[in-house]
């Protein structure tokens, strides 16, 4: 896929959905960094993924039913937080991916981009459900009156809504259906979810911006990545045209 | 021959809790709050409410240390928030910005020996030491409301004296109009303030009639005991119908002055914070809601109370006043 992916769409798009029977050129033009991944991996970082939420079911449970204080003294606080936190990790992971494969060579990495950013989208479902229903108390009237008159969240709401095409488009039957360019073109919406996450965070925030600011630096390196290797490829295909248009003259 | 007299009042053997049951009260709740669970599974709210007294349960029962009636508040005592949620979930952010922060980085912050100044304009500023600082007053046992601005409430046995106690020792002279607190300003023992999230020290400010009304109280104790490093030992200010932040801990200056003070989070987000800070559910906080607060230890919000429940005590000191620009 990723290889077909070139063929469709030369023009350096990063490569749409997960490999089927891809890597097998990257691999030969990479011998140095021959590695195949073991079959079980992808299921290890499923079980990983899956890892914090448990553990937060878990201990509001615990803290509820048993009253530990794994969650601390304001667990829906804590909640939020978490879950949006998490949000955000995944969403850094996923956009790692791309960079982590040109950098390494190593192509089988793509398949854990849709799985990365399906963790997104599961962690923002929860943040968005521990909201909806243990901080506002499944009252629509406050739900509405949070998204229309706090920034923060009309602009977290935005992030939100825009990762749900993204989830649904995130299966082979869509990627196929919409084509490649399109789909990636579609895709690159979660830079925008990224960028309103990051915002929601940082206006969320009373005083101390340190861990927006974590994540906003980590994202503006992925994004500096991104254009570099964007006006890199430019150059190449310029320098190629350029070669061409020299040889055939 | 034993002859065993039962006074009139002795507790009969058989209504005396056994040790063990008494030690496993929790689980005998827990299993109440599993019931809970398991009978009032038929929607969210019912879940949660049945979780919520579950909760409360674990945390009720008369906590150590102000068994006697207490002089203001003693309506409040079912709700007292637990000894737990009091000295572990703090807004100290001289000893980190995490509400756990404070806990952890205030171990070994040294309240003693403590020295308090009285300056500006009163008959007789003074360096205290602690001691001589507290020692005229009588300290009572209060509960309080306490209403952070990040919509959380707590419910606090504070034990301490009547501000205007100490007010009139002082003798402010006639131009005095209002009162500026300091908290320490020491990095070395408070790490937070190597970090510039709020202009360093803290100050807090009240008008002079604010500080002089009974329920403002200077506080040295909760729950019975020396009050914890991380509730602002080992002095702080208590103004139970102002939010949390109206609250100067580790006080080292009082100040009297003729102008309104610079406090500390009206100078850092003037838009968000006013000098006032009065508990006021109809003027929300730029980014959130004030109508209602989530009571630490239960899963409910519940309304917020103008003036945070005080309303009948203090409306008078802001009569004529829009509570909406003076916020």
């Amino acid at each position: 896929m990723m290889e077909g992916a070139r063929a469709v769409a030369p023009r350096g798009a990063p490569p749409a959905g997960e490999n089927t029977a891809a890597p097998q050129d990257v691999r030969h033009r990479s011998t140095a960094r021959h590695i195949k991944p073991p079959r079980w991996l992808p299921w290890v970082v499923i079980a990983a993924g899956c890892l914090p939420a448990a553990w937060l079911a878990w201990g509001f449970a615990s803290d509820l039913l048993a009253g530990t204080r794994h969650l601390g003294s304001n667990p829906i606080e804590r909640m939020e937080h978490f879950t949006g936190d998490w949000n955000l990790r995944f969403l850094a992971l996923t956009l790692s991916v791309t960079p982590a494969m040109k950098i390494t060579g190593w192509g089988w990495l793509i398949r854990y981009r849709r799985i990365f950013g399906l963790f997104a989208f599961l962690y923002i479902c929860l943040h968005l459900t521990i909201y909806f229903v243990l901080d506002v108390e499944l009252n629509w009237g406050a739900l509405v009156e949070d998204v229309t008159d706090r920034t923060y969240i009309t602009l977290g709401m935005l992030g939100f809504l825009l990762l749900v095409p993204l989830a649904i488009t995130s299966t082979k039957g869509w990627i196929r259906r919409l084509g490649n360019r399109r789909w990636n073109a579609l895709h690159r919406l979660v830079y925008v979810s990224a960028v309103l996450g990051t915002i929601h965070y940082w206006m969320a925030v009373k005083r101390d911006i340190t861990d927006p600011l974590i994540f906003a630096i980590l994202f503006l390196a992925l994004f500096a990545w991104r254009a570099r290797a964007a006006l890199e490829s430019r150059r190449k295909r310029q320098v190629i045209a350029r070669a061409r248009s020299a040889s055939s003259a | 021959m034993l002859i065993r007299v039962t006074p009139p009042h002795a507790i009969r053997s058989s209504e005396i809790t056994e040790e063990r049951d008494y030690h496993n009260r929790r689980e005998f709740l827990r299993a109440a709050g599993l019931i809970g669970l398991a009978t009032a599974s038929f929607g969210l709210p019912t879940v949660a409410r049945a979780l919520d007294s579950a909760r409360r349960g674990q945390q009720g029962g008369a906590p150590d240390g102000f068994r006697d009636p207490v002089t203001i508040g003693e309506e409040l005592r079912p709700s007292v928030t637990s000894w737990q949620d009091v000295t572990g979930y703090n807004n100290f952010y001289e000893f980190g910005t995490g509400k756990e922060d404070p806990a952890a980085n205030a171990r070994n912050f040294r309240t003693r020996p403590w020295t308090v100044r009285v300056e500006g304009l009163v008959k007789r500023p003074a360096d205290y030491q602690l001691e001589d600082f507290i020692k005229p007053h009588r300290l009572e046992d209060r509960i309080y409301r306490h209403r952070c601005v990040e919509a959380w409430s707590m419910v606090v046995p504070w034990q301490g004296f009547p501000m205007a106690d100490l007010i009139r020792r002082v003798e402010p002279l006639p131009s005095a109009k209002y009162l500026e607190f300091t908290t320490l300003h020491d990095p070395r023992q408070m790490p937070g303030q190597l970090f510039p999230v709020l202009e360093w020290p803290y100050v807090e400010g009240l008008r002079l009639d604010e500080a002089l009304h009974p329920l403002a109280l200077f506080v040295t104790g909760v729950y019975g005991r020396t009050l914890p490093n991380q509730n602002g030992a080992p002095l702080r200010h208590v103004v139970p119908w102002k939010y949390g932040f109206k609250g100067c801990k580790s006080i080292v200056k009082i100040r009297f002055t003729e102008t309104e003070p610079r406090t500390a989070w009206n100078v850092a987000a003037p838009h968000e914070y006013g000098f006032y800070g009065n508990v006021n559910p109809e003027v929300d906080h730029p980014r959130w809601s004030q109508a209602t607060e989530r009571p630490i230890g239960r899963l409910r919000r519940q309304p917020t109370l103008m003036f945070n429940g005080y309303a009948d005590r203090v409306a008078g000191l802001y009569s004529g006043m829009d509570l909406r620009k003076y916020y």
